[in-house]
């Protein structure tokens, strides 16, 4: 508003309308940072620029997994070190972060990008299911490991992906759910400690 | 009336939609507000104190603070969690039917007790029943009549004569059953059996301990959804979207 008030040179008034559309950031910030890349060097704000032109230019889905890739297939994928009877089903790409973080982990991962919604009219025709089917085929896959966030729709993703899965002769596994590392047991709902109980182990 | 900073309620939460970073926009279904958009912060962290206590189709006890635009939930406590909905991917598909039918027909923050207990008792039962499409029947048909959309199944609602012990016509503009005469100029009314209209009838005016006890037949049990999806589009002048989810799964374990 202010800028339209008070004459702000265009590409200036530009930028921060840009900004202020990114989430989190209000017109001030959006002042803020756009008056900083004034008095920053050419070469820091050019560096900004193409990674952010990079960004939707360089990057594409792999064509195996569908994680988020700048070369297809992606470096997963490409990893002959990694064990390709192992496939980790994860609702978004950026799932795989974490999992990868643990260094537990050393199969494959298929990104279904989103999670069976019926209320939202979702349902798995607009997931990546067939590709991760079509995947299936070569007979090398032993074990499907889903993890799908733990609520409503991630559960009711998994049961249907077990579904679909479990009549191939695969093995189809669940990430574990219950008590967080960190938490207190006091704060825990009914259906985390249902889950913990029926999923404890001998120590 | 107007409400203290900090209030309690129970409430079944039937919707909700990811906010900012990790927090989530829950929709409520209380006895004392009716529906009401209520934020749960931090929510999508694993360690959240809430987490499960406002997860989708759980009866809880919440206590709410005021905010400027929507209220925040500042603690919560489950009652019921429906543990037995959560773990099958059918009564799941259903209970969230149930959600969002409940979220179609209601305005925000009106008052309506009966309606609670309607939905409360229409997870209870899915979450005992052996027969999930007889909960869903039974729950759209006492949803319209607590509503206001009772369908008129005595008599035929253009002529006003009793309904002849024959197939006659169901017409969601009408609101109700046309007699085989008048039905049959109406584009717009389908065939409704004898034994469909005679188990709508028994539904409408019994509890669900009898409503289980009649015989339905797979063509019947089809047949009865029908009329009734017909008629619930007609008055909420779209589909719900959960009924495409709830045709395919039906579709794939015929196929299977």
């Amino acid at each position: 508003m202010s800028t339209n008030l008070i004459p702000t040179a265009e590409p200036i008034a530009k930028l921060i309308e840009e900004f202020s559309k990114l989430p989190g950031i209000g017109p001030k910030s959006a002042q803020r940072l756009t008056y900083y890349l004034l008095r920053a060097s050419t070469n820091e704000v050019s560096a900004l620029a193409d990674a952010i032109r990079n960004l939707k230019e360089r990057l594409t889905l792999c064509s195996s997994c569908l994680n988020i890739t700048d070369s297809d297939p992606c470096a997963i994928c490409r990893d002959e070190e990694r064990d390709r009877t192992k496939i980790c089903i994860v609702e978004e790409p950026i799932d795989i972060i974490p999992l990868e973080r643990t260094k537990k982990y050393t199969g494959l991962y298929h990104v279904l990008h989103g999670v069976i919604a019926p209320t939202d009219g979702i349902g798995p025709d607009e997931l990546k299911v067939k590709e991760l089917l079509a995947r299936l085929n070569d007979g090398l896959v032993t074990e499907i490991i889903l993890a799908n966030n733990p609520n409503l729709e991630g559960e009711a993703t998994a049961m249907y992906l077990q579904r679909l899965i479990a009549p191939l002769g695969i093995r189809v596994t669940r990430l574990a759910r219950g008590l967080p590392y960190g938490g207190d047991l006091e704060y825990a709902d009914d259906v985390t400690i249902s889950r913990a109980l029926e999923g404890r182990q001998e120590i | 009336m107007t409400l203290p900073r900090v209030y309690q309620t129970e409430a079944i939460i039937i919707k909700r939609i990811k906010l900012g970073e990790a927090d989530r926009i829950l929709t409520l279904y209380t006895p004392e507000l009716g529906k009401l958009k209520a934020v749960a912060k931090g929510t999508r962290r694993p360690q959240s104190k809430l987490g499960g206590h406002v997860e989708l189709l759980t009866h809880s006890r919440l206590m709410l603070a005021r905010g400027r635009n929507l209220d925040i939930i500042t603690q919560a406590q489950t009652i019921n969690n429906f543990l037995i909905i959560k773990d099958d991917l059918e009564l799941i598909s259903r209970g969230l039917y149930i959600a969002e039918l409940v979220d179609a027909f209601t305005g925000e923050r009106i008052e309506d007790r009966r309606l609670f207990d309607l939905v409360l008792d229409a997870l209870k039962q899915l979450s005992q029943a052996s027969d999930c499409e007889l909960v869903l029947r039974y729950f759209e048909l006492h949803l319209l009549d607590h509503l206001g959309y009772r369908p008129q199944l005595q008599r035929c609602t253009e002529c006003n004569l009793p309904l002849k012990p024959e197939t006659n016509f169901f017409s969601p503009n009408h609101g109700g059953v046309l007699c085989h005469n008048c039905g049959f100029h109406e584009p717009a009314a389908r065939p409704i059996s004898l034994n469909a209209l005679k188990v709508l009838r028994l539904w409408q005016n019994c509890d669900y301990a009898n409503a289980r006890r009649v015989k339905i037949s797979p063509e019947l049990a089809v047949e009865l959804e029908q009329v009734m999806r017909e008629n619930i589009k007609y008055l909420l002048e779209k589909q719900l979207k959960s009924t495409a989810w709830l045709d395919k799964l039906k579709r794939e374990i015929q196929q299977a």
